[in-house]
């Protein structure tokens, strides 16, 4: 964990900061019993550990209950327009590297009309943290069906229910060569702290999916992960170097077998030394990909944490933006260009 | 042999041949050596829609055109003195537009029975026809020539000796008015360095053909034009529209000190003022080539809520998609300069040809009250102008800025005076910080100053943390807001800011008669052409007075008197009347709009018939009393 020193640079406060310092005056104002809001608590904590003031972090949000989550935060915020929060980041990050740039969206806000932004904000590796809510719900808009609703949900715009197939968030931005991928619930702060303390040290784009509870428009879509009675049977834990196992008592893991696929497996079958080993730092996406596609839907056991963590060269760095104006000399040999003449 | 040389103040020379013929350089260069010495000129490439257009068919010819002169010239011309066909699609494309007596140079090679069938000329070969005998058509073997003169280059192959011959056609017309060699020889020599017997082939085909000018017998007469004396003293150098602009956006950068950030999508015109400005990263300016016209606005806006200049470029249908964005940018009051090169359309329309259909558009074109300066450079060095302002303006009042550049003006090019960097003002970005020791301060992002001009405090900067957004903020202080009475309030306060941006614009100048009953009142592109009518409208001894709005919203506060103080205002445009609709709108007088939507741009004889037309016309109703 950083040092944390003073840090409140002329802000009249003084000593280390603390969880207060990130929260806006602003009253929140999401449903009772959001997910949304046990997202906010924990974010607000783990600030501090950065060791960045708040005037240098920067929260992005798009359109959408999510969107909202800027307003709270007491650092700098932009609450942009619907879908286009990573090209508002990509040009805040490119510009300034001096700062820490977070965005905040939601499942349609990231993956309806904001996709070709996401992928190539992903694709690009711009040095952007993104928090993506997914409810697997449009909830501001009151109900309508997702690009992540499952196949069969009714909703108010889907009563005989949903007919097609929903994104797999994690499987898409590793399509979309995202460096940094994990997911987490909204239910586990100290798992989410883990996975945000992991996505600020990343270099440079970091996914970040996070199971959000609904309560009004698609309550329990996530208990099987979330709840006490059936979380240990449910959540597998992404550990890297550690053998993938979940269970109340490891009794369970994933292997892959003989035709390449990763199947669930009693670990007293197979023998431990058969499980796969977690590597986030795999070059090849393609176990990361097969992790990410390994349960069919959040009723069972569901893979949790950083699925994959490579380093490639960050977008804009060294961006000219990011440094200073030309001098007035370079401007007056550019005026002048390839060839000229008198007139007197 | 001896020569006769003879005078012409003003010559226009059309270039045109199959796009691989390579007529854009040879107009290019031509323009150079023209430049060196010291006519005024103005140019306009022709480009075909299609990027690899059949060879020798009609829809594959390219143009490239210059019109230079002694005197100061305001247009790249309308019709022709001197056509170059390298093939009969060149041909038959530009000789509609030729009138009685002009100069046709073929290269004869290149008429042969396919070409010619594929020009749609059948079996028939125009030049022998008898159609071209109202013409001065000089027939040059020019394939052959060029091959022989570059058969004696070592290690030169076939291939280079068919790709120089529009070296040699430059060769002819150069020696026909006279240019200096040394420019283009220089530039062949540097152009091809590297590769040494490319180099030695084009200058064999362009000497080639000066002295086939020099020595043949068909071309008799070698024309002089001599320097522009009436060009204001200065250093000048020959610039397109689009140059011009990136210079003014970088000017602006440097005078402001702050960097820049440029993000644009690829699209025909704008798309060349990415490529230049993407070679500019060691001068303050980052590029982005987004993945869509709405990431490149969003990616210029994120930049600006940091404190940089964002800027993006487009060109009609890229305007659409940038709405959201644009009015994003009107309600967080950040800077944000837009550029459109506008184009035919609707749709994707004609995308190579130019027309100032998105004036409406630019003006109205978002949900919502979003109002915001618009504004658009006249000529190719004034993009440069325009360019700087737009910057400023962006900068000083917090706000979202449209350019309306055009096809036209971006691709056509003319001598500019090269400005010196202590004569451009310098532009106070004035960025907030927070105030020291006083207790209990609080920021509020949406006070504002006396232009009404909210602070700009960027990320990074101690104490003044706040968020924004796209919902309605509360007057002051920026928190979100429903209220009603201040929903009215902050309306009116972003368009009063807009509005009184007209407190600091010069006053709409009239040119010309100020006693003449007919006023010409234009706007963008059309000013040479303007310019040109209302001068040919004078020599014939007729009154008319000019003006031209640079500013289109704010308009400049006198802009009522002087439409009120003319019994007739024509507003000639390359839309359905889009301008004339506003005016008459706005000031309720009575504008004539004299429209134009062919994808070409307005012509000075067009402009000179137009005044004509009206100054009878205004002369009948005033001598004709009541007599009707
Ligand atoms: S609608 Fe759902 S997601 Fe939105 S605030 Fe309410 S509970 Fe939260």
């Amino acid at each position: 964990m950083t040092a944390v020193t003073d840090l409140h640079e002329g802000n009249g406060h003084s000593g280390p900061l603390t969880k207060a310092d990130f929260q806006s005056d602003q009253e929140t104002r999401w449903c009772p019993g959001c997910g949304d809001y046990a997202v906010l608590a924990a974010v607000q904590q783990f600030m501090p550990e950065l060791g960045i003031p708040p005037e240098r972090i920067v929260f992005i949000t798009g359109i959408g209950c999510a969107g909202r989550f800027a307003y709270y935060m007491d650092t700098y915020g932009m609450h942009g327009i619907h879908g286009r929060a990573p090209a508002i980041a990509t040009g805040l990050a490119t510009a300034r590297e001096d700062l820490s740039v977070w965005i905040v969206s939601g499942d349609g806000d990231a993956l309806a009309i904001g996709g070709n932004h996401l992928i190539h904000a992903l694709r690009r590796n711009v040095p952007v943290k993104i928090l993506l809510m997914n409810n697997e719900i449009y909830g501001l808009t009151k109900g309508q069906a997702s690009p992540t609703s499952v196949v069969g949900q009714v909703t108010k715009s889907t009563p005989f229910g949903v007919a097609d197939q929903p994104f797999n968030p994690l499987a898409l931005a590793i399509g979309a060569e995202a460096t940094f991928v994990a997911r987490t619930l909204d239910r586990d702060r100290h798992h989410m702290t883990d996975v945000l303390r992991a996505a600020a040290a990343h270099e440079g784009a970091a996914l970040i999916e996070i199971y959000q509870n609904c309560p009004v428009f698609n309550d329990g879509t996530f208990f099987a992960l979330t709840e006490k009675e059936t979380r240990d049977a449910n959540q597998i834990r992404l550990e890297a170097g550690r053998p993938i196992r979940f269970g109340s008592g490891g009794e369970r893991g994933v292997m892959m077998d003989s035709g390449g696929r990763l199947r669930i497996v009693d670990v007293a079958e197979v023998g431990e030394g058969a499980l796969l080993v977690h590597d986030p730092g795999r070059g090849d996406p393609g176990l990361a990909f097969a992790l990410a596609k390994l349960s069919a839907d959040v009723s069972g056991p569901t893979p949790i944490g950083v699925f994959r963590d490579v380093e490639r060269a960050v977008f804009g760095r060294g961006s000219a933006a990011a440094g200073g104006a030309a001098s007035e000399d370079q401007l007056a040999e550019l005026l002048l260009g390839g060839s000229t003449w008198t007139v007197s | 042999m001896s020569k006769v040389v003879e005078e012409r103040e003003r010559v226009i020379i059309r270039f045109a041949g199959d796009s691989g013929d390579g007529m854009q350089l040879a107009g290019s260069r031509f323009t150079d050596a023209t430049a060196v010495l010291g006519n005024d000129l103005a140019t306009l490439p022709n480009l075909p829609a299609e990027i690899r257009a059949p060879a020798g068919t009609l829809a594959g010819v390219s143009a490239f055109q210059i019109h230079f002169a002694s005197r100061d010239i305001l247009t790249p011309g309308d019709v022709p003195d001197v056509l170059v066909a390298m093939n009969p699609a060149a041909l038959r494309a530009n000789f509609g537009e030729l009138s009685r007596g002009a100069t046709i140079i073929v290269n004869e090679d290149a008429f042969t029975k396919r070409n010619l069938e594929k020009a749609g000329y059948g079996d028939v070969n125009p030049l022998d026809d008898g159609s071209l005998s109202e013409f001065r058509v000089h027939r040059i073997p020019m394939t052959t020539l060029t091959t022989r003169a570059v058969e004696s280059v070592e290690d030169a192959s076939t291939r280079d000796a068919g790709r120089a011959k529009n070296l040699f056609a430059l060769g002819v017309i150069s020696w026909l008015y006279g240019r200096p060699t040394e420019v283009i020889e220089r530039w062949i020599t540097g152009k091809f360095g590297e590769r040494p017997a490319v180099a030695k082939a084009n200058l064999a085909a362009f000497n080639a053909g000066w002295s086939f000018g020099e020595t043949t017998e068909l071309l008799s007469v070698q024309y002089r034009v001599a320097p522009a004396t009436d060009m204001a003293p200065g250093t000048y150098r020959n610039i397109t529209g689009t140059t011009a602009l990136t210079l003014g956006l970088l000017a602006a950068s440097v005078r402001s000190r702050v960097p820049m950030l440029f993000a644009s999508y690829p699209i025909t015109p704008a798309s060349e003022i990415l490529h230049e400005l993407s070679r500019r990263g060691r001068h303050g300016i980052s590029t982005v080539q987004a993945e869509d016209e709405i990431a490149a606005a969003g990616i210029a806006l994120g930049a600006s809520f940091g404190g940089r200049i964002g800027v993006t470029a487009t060109s009609g249908p890229g305007m659409d998609l940038k709405a959201e964005t644009i009015g994003l940018a009107v309600m967080l009051e950040l800077p944000l300069v837009v550029i459109d090169v506008q184009r035919a359309g609707p749709s994707t329309g004609m995308p190579t040809k130019t027309e100032q259909s998105d004036l409406l558009l630019a003006l109205y074109g978002r949900h919502g009250e979003s109002p915001l300066p618009v504004i658009a450079p006249s000529t190719p060095g004034d993009c440069f102008d325009a360019a700087f302002e737009a910057v400023s303006l962006a900068i000083r009042y917090r706000t979202p800025v449209i350019l309306l550049s055009d096809g036209f003006l971006a691709t056509s090019s003319e001598p500019w005076r090269v400005p010196s960097v202590a004569d451009l003002p310098a532009i106070d970005p004035n960025f907030a910080v927070a105030p020291e020791g006083e207790e209990g301060w609080q920021f509020e992002p949406y006070s504002r100053d006396e232009r009404l001009v909210r602070p700009w405090a960027i990320p990074g900067t101690p104490g003044l943390a706040h968020r924004i957004g796209g919902l309605e903020k509360s007057d002051r202080t920026g928190h979100i807001s429903y209220d009603p009475k201040n929903h009215a309030r902050m309306t009116e306060l972003r368009a009063a800011k807009i509005a009184g941006i007209a407190d600091e614009l010069p006053p709409l100048r009239v040119d010309g008669d100020s006693d003449a009953s007919v006023l010409v009142l234009g706007w963008g592109s059309s000013y040479g052409a303007i310019l040109g009518g209302a001068r040919r409208v004078r020599l014939r001894g007729e009154k008319v007075a000019i003006a031209h709005l640079r500013h289109l919203n704010p308009l400049p506060a006198n802009i009522g008197d002087v439409l009120r103080s003319f019994d007739r205002v024509v507003v000639p445009e390359l839309n359905s009347g889009q301008l004339a609709q506003l005016l008459r709108a706005r000031f309720l007088v009575d504008v004539e709009s004299f429209t134009k939507i062919e994808g070409q741009p307005l012509w000075a004889p067009e402009v000179e018939r137009l005044i004509l037309g009206d100054v009878e016309q205004a002369a009948t109703s005033t001598n004709g009393g009541g007599a009707r």
